[in-house]
């Protein structure tokens, strides 16, 4: 009765308004008071990470510049198929002419000859030569001859078989560049020849030494965040100093520092060999290798690990591992099956923390690494900054992020993302 | 009201002061750090300051990525340089992308003192019509004096790991080392370019640096070489002649110098297009190219004067006394086996084989 009376009763508030609303409404204020308190960082996170995330990923697939280097061929070529036989006909061959002046008038070619020269070498050369020689062609009436006579390159297939391809707006050429790949002349892909292939190699090393850095900061930095969480308060805060005293020198100084530590010369060696245990000939190669990379990269991110550690153990009280013992458990069963499930949750977080930070870094890898230890993240530095090759660089960055969102995931599946703390 | 007003005068006065201290314009010149700009700062930029209180120049040391940041700053469309300090086939590439400006030599550069005009003056070292050129310095090779019994005589030396044993450290750049690895694999100095132009020449040259490559420690500033061949850490490595000099002669380190193989290289001044201060920036160029003051540089570095007029005014250090000349890159009896580079192609062919490089250091 009381049922079937409520259903057909709304409850209202004091001033006829159905509650449910009243109570929506009421929510909704608070809801906005807190949006409005979240907007600046999220317009600030939208602004410096998420708008450049996404120009990033357009730049991997972005060939405007054919577009706007050559406008006339781009049209021209449409109807000149992959597979012909022959070049393309005069009207293409007027139309290059046309870009070309307008190109080298406006010294804006060479930038579609360096983009072009990533698929094929000789094609900045190539532009080069032709920018320098077209600007005393005035309308040849035989466009093709007047082209093939500055360069015979122009009356090769190859070469136009590149522009057509990269004539769209966008293209998959730095993907491909990115996982050692390239298309052929007949639109076929193959791996790249084998002096040529770098990258699939680096992310490889990238993961295995990220993965080896994170074991070796869990395995270093459990006992010391142990250490810290049962200790006496008073001298955990003296401990807590030295842990995070190396945050507070400058990273280049602690890179600079392992330089002189670990060198053939350095003071590590030179110890080894005064006690004897070395040959002076026998030195160890701690740097400029992999071996170097590992020990920096470890030293530098262990704090971030023995943190989070210490902050989640420090809510385990002590009395469960002695109520294990002394129900029977040996000291080392007791440890693995009360205290450490306990902790996966802090070994979760700092292992997160610390793979991803060492994917990303490469500074230490650029100064310690010499060439066997420097990672994929060197390298699109190196396209960013040198080569200036953003949409390989950017293609890279994208297959790293990608790589690392699967990691993440696959982390979710095994160990689940909400048995991560922080403290 | 009197205590207002008295207020207010003293904030204006006080600002006024300090928008006058702050009216000097600052330039920003880039160049490669260490012995280099700091010889760049006593022959020109303090010269030129004393002269001009109201301009102050600050340093900036990435020339080495020098021409990739001002293809990205121009790209960004906010130029942040005056004056870059560049190597020959760099100053063409940015000179044929219409990066840098292009110059008028007998009008905005100094007449020698015996009135010839700067285009004569400088002569052949005006290889392009943006570039201004300043000095010529090479990479050549540097080893340890107290490692070897028998101390290398010649640039193939470094490829001689039985006889040479030891680390090497060599410039993390395809050039010199393609063209030193051609020549000590027999090519004719020559035929290096033409060899190079070929894809086995390229195969070859490589190939002969992969004899060594796991001895190699790469480096890219020019103090690195210094501090590895200091520490001990490489027997054997090239570097700048310049830091070669200043770490021998200035620092007495046990260092010796082979002037055999050495790589020439011009190096001089681009101005960036949209450069801030365009004007100012002619105005100490003018001042910084002069006869005097290329003749001054080599006060304090062992790098040589592209000006004709320059060379006989060639001293003595300025701190150490010793006389300069013998220890020119360009002085006759250093010019035996020197290699001269072939700008135009490096300018063609640099980008593509500086990936090809990359490749193959990544390889191993």
């Amino acid at each position: 009765m009381a049922d079937a009376e409520a259903e057909n009763e709304v409850i209202t508030t004091a001033d006829g308004i159905p509650l449910k609303e009243s109570l929506k409404k009421a929510l909704w204020e608070r809801k906005k008071t807190a949006l409005l308190l979240v907007a600046p960082l999220f317009l600030f996170v939208m602004i410096t990470f998420l708008i450049p995330i996404f120009d990033m990923l357009i730049r991997s697939v972005d060939n405007s510049i054919a577009g706007e280097q050559f406008p006339n061929v781009v049209v021209e070529i449409r109807g000149w198929g992959l597979d012909s036989t022959e070049i393309p006909d005069e009207a293409t061959f007027q139309a290059l002419v046309k870009d070309f002046k307008v190109g080298a008038e406006a010294k804006t070619i060479s930038r579609l000859g360096r983009r072009l020269n990533y698929e094929m070498s000789g094609m900045s050369g190539l532009f080069r030569k032709t920018a320098r020689k077209v600007k005393k062609l005035e309308a040849p009436e035989n466009a093709t001859e007047a082209m093939i006579a500055i360069d015979k390159k122009w009356g090769q297939l190859d070469i136009w078989r590149v522009i057509k391809r990269e004539s769209t707006k966008y293209t998959s050429s730095y993907y491909l560049a990115a996982v050692d790949a390239e298309k052929l002349s007949d639109g076929s892909f193959a791996v790249k020849s084998e002096d040529r292939q770098v990258y699939l190699k680096l992310f490889w090393r990238t993961l295995r030494l990220s993965f080896t850095i994170t074991f070796l900061t869990i395995i270093l930095g459990y006992p010391i965040a142990y250490l810290l969480s049962t200790v006496k308060t008073k001298t955990s805060n003296m401990l807590i100093i030295l842990v995070l005293l190396p945050f507070w020198t400058s990273l280049l100084v602690r890179t600079s520092s392992w330089i002189a530590l670990l060198q053939k010369e350095g003071v590590i060696n030179d110890m080894l060999v005064g006690i004897g245990v070395l040959g002076d000939d026998n030195r160890l190669a701690m740097i400029h290798n992999e071996t170097g990379t590992i020990i920096a990269m470890t030293h530098i991110l262990l704090p971030f690990m023995v943190l989070p550690l210490f902050s989640v153990m420090k809510t385990i009280p002590p009395s469960w591992v002695r109520a294990a013992r002394s129900m029977g458990a040996t000291p080392f069963t007791a440890f693995v099956r009360v205290y450490l499930p306990n902790t996966i949750a802090g070994i979760g977080a700092g292992g997160i923390l610390v793979f991803i930070l060492a994917i990303g870094y490469y500074i230490t890898p650029a100064l310690v690494g010499g060439t066997k230890g420097t990672l994929i993240s060197n390298f699109i530095a190196y396209h960013v900054s040198t080569s200036l090759n953003w949409g390989l660089a950017a293609a890279l960055g994208s297959i790293l992020l990608l790589l690392v969102l699967a990691l993440y995931i696959l982390y979710d599946k095994v160990v689940g993302i909400n048995n991560m703390k922080l403290g | 009201m009197n205590k207002i007003f008295k207020q207010a005068l003293l904030a204006v006065a006080t600002t006024s002061i300090v928008v006058a201290a702050q009216a000097e314009t600052t330039m920003v010149i880039v160049s490669w750090g260490g012995a280099y700009t700091k010889s760049q700062q006593r022959a020109y930029h303090q010269p030129y300051m004393d002269a001009n209180p109201g301009i102050k120049i600050v340093n900036d040391d990435s020339a080495s990525e020098g021409a990739s940041k001002l293809r990205a700053q121009v790209e960004a469309g906010n130029v942040t340089w005056d004056l870059l300090d560049a190597e020959a086939p760099n100053a063409i590439t940015l000179c044929d992308e219409g990066l840098v400006e292009e110059i008028n030599f007998d009008k905005d550069l100094a007449p020698a003192p015996d009135g010839t005009s700067a285009t004569e003056d400088f002569g052949k070292s005006l290889i392009s019509d943006c570039f201004i050129p300043q000095i010529a310095y090479s990479t050549t090779l540097g080893y340890r004096s107290d490692i070897y019994d028998v101390a290398p005589t010649k640039m193939a030396d470094v490829f001689d790991l039985k006889k040479f044993p030891g680390k090497r450290s060599l410039e993390k750049r395809p050039d010199p080392n393609l063209e030193w690895a051609l020549i000590a694999d027999g090519v004719d100095p020559k035929d290096v370019y033409k060899v190079l132009d070929t894809e086995e020449g390229v195969a070859r040259a490589f190939a002969k640096l992969d004899t060594i490559k796991d001895q190699v420690i790469w480096w890219t500033k020019g103090s690195q070489p210094m501090q590895l061949l200091a520490d001990g850490e490489v027997a054997f490595g090239s570097a700048y002649n310049g830091r070669l000099f200043e770490a021998i002669e200035v620092n007495k380190q046990p260092i010796k110098m082979l002037w055999d193989g050495q790589a020439l290289q011009l190096d001089g001044w681009v101005v960036p297009k949209g450069a801030p201060n365009k004007a100012e920036i002619m105005k100490y160029l003018r001042f910084a190219t002069d006869t005097q003051r290329l003749a001054d540089q080599a006060k304090f570095i062992s790098y040589g004067p592209l000006r004709a007029s320059s060379a006989p005014m060639v001293g003595k250090h300025a701190d150490l006394g010793i006389d300069m000349a013998p220890h020119m890159p360009t002085a006759p009896e250093n010019m035996k086996g020197a290699i001269f580079y072939d700008f135009e192609w490096w300018a063609d062919n640099k980008d593509d084989l500086a990936e090809r490089f990359e490749a193959w250091l990544a390889k191993g």
